[in-house]
């Protein structure tokens, strides 16, 4: 057993990395707190989002070069997969802010597999609060503006068709679903999918250097290079779970217009 | 001389048991989406939007329990 031991516990010295591997100082001495590489990340997607629309937007002809291709394809997927299956015949409203949230979420996500970033920003929770925060006023805005503010609540918490002895179950139980816990779900969804994802490449990358640099016995080199070498599988897996968030983030912002602005079914 | 101590919180032992049931789930909402492409293969599309919202609620399971594991682990340290 005694000889086991360095075999089972490589890890004086050894810092894991946690939640303080997302604390990053200030961009330059002297700036406020929150002028971070989270912020930094955040503009310059807004540029690049920005950017890619406009120019996209412009100059359409009939017959599209390989550029405005590209621009179609996304927003035809954006507007048919999102917009018009999940909202329904008056999708056209909410068709850009759709695209704008999953261009910005999609980009921001990638920063986490950008060689020069590697940092998704919604693995900052604020990051991840302001946008579902914007989504949860937009669609209660889309709802009383409808309904009228009596007539939201009632469309919110009554849904058509449950037995009137039902009722004092059913309303707290769904105003606690459609007001509170959506926008916490939908920005927690996205933080811990970008926080859990980048500690598991911390962990493969900083694991898999200490085991090959730092620590002795030969297995352990083996074990670390072995971990270097995977942590590019689980670089792939990364790429995947950031479409798929920002996909879904879309999604469900498209099911709450929907479901805040529907008429009775 | 242990051969490994554990140190840390139940948090994490406790989002461990948590995560079980919201797997559990997105392992049976795949799974039905993949049989029904299997008997109707143009109704894909359909099930896959479907499918996609209820994998989100029930990963909402697992999300709450990863802010609770962090919570309540700084909480007992």
């Amino acid at each position: 057993m005694g000889l086991l031991i360095p075999l089972l516990v490589p890890m004086e010295g050894y810092e894991p990395p946690g939640v303080q591997s997302f604390d990053f100082p200030p961009l330059f001495p002297g700036a406020p707190a929150w002028v971070d590489r989270y912020l930094l990340q955040a503009l310059v997607a807004f540029l690049l989002v920005g950017i890619f629309w406009l120019v996209m937007a412009r100059k359409n002809k009939l017959v599209p070069s390989k550029g405005q291709f590209v621009g179609e394809s996304a927003y035809f997927f954006l507007r048919d997969s999102i917009g018009r299956d999940m909202i329904g015949h008056e999708f056209r409203k909410y068709l850009p802010f759709l695209i704008a949230v999953f261009s910005f979420v999609l980009v921001n996500n990638l920063w986490g597999i950008f060689p020069l970033t590697l940092l998704p920003t919604a693995s900052h929770v604020g990051w991840a609060y302001g946008l579902a925060g914007m989504v949860w006023i937009l669609y209660n805005a889309i709802g009383l503006r409808k309904f009228g503010p009596l007539g939201y609540l009632k469309h919110v918490t009554m849904p058509p068709g449950v037995p009137g002895y039902m009722l004092p179950i059913v309303i707290p139980l769904e105003f606690f679903s459609n007001i509170i816990v959506r926008p916490i779900t939908l920005s927690l969804r996205l933080f811990a999918n970008m926080l859990a994802g980048h500690l598991l490449v911390l962990v493969f990358v900083l694991g898999g250097e200490y085991l090959l640099v730092e620590s002795e016995p030969i297995i352990n080199k083996v074990a670390g290079g072995a971990s270097l070498i995977f942590s590019m599988a689980i670089f792939a897996l990364e790429i995947f779970v950031q479409i798929l968030q920002a996909y879904i983030f879309t999604v469900l912002t498209a099911q709450y217009i929907s479901s805040a602005s529907s008429e009775e079914h | 001389m242990t051969p490994m101590e554990i140190v840390g919180s139940l948090g994490i032992v406790g989002y461990g048991l948590g995560a079980i049931g919201p797997g559990i789930g997105v392992g049976l909402i795949f799974a039905a989406v993949i049989q029904g492409t299997a008997r109707q293969p143009e109704a894909r599309g359909a099930m896959l939007s479907t499918a996609f919202i209820g994998f989100a609620l029930t990963e909402a399971l697992a999300i709450i329990g990863i802010a609770l594991a962090f919570v309540f682990g700084f909480v007992g340290q």
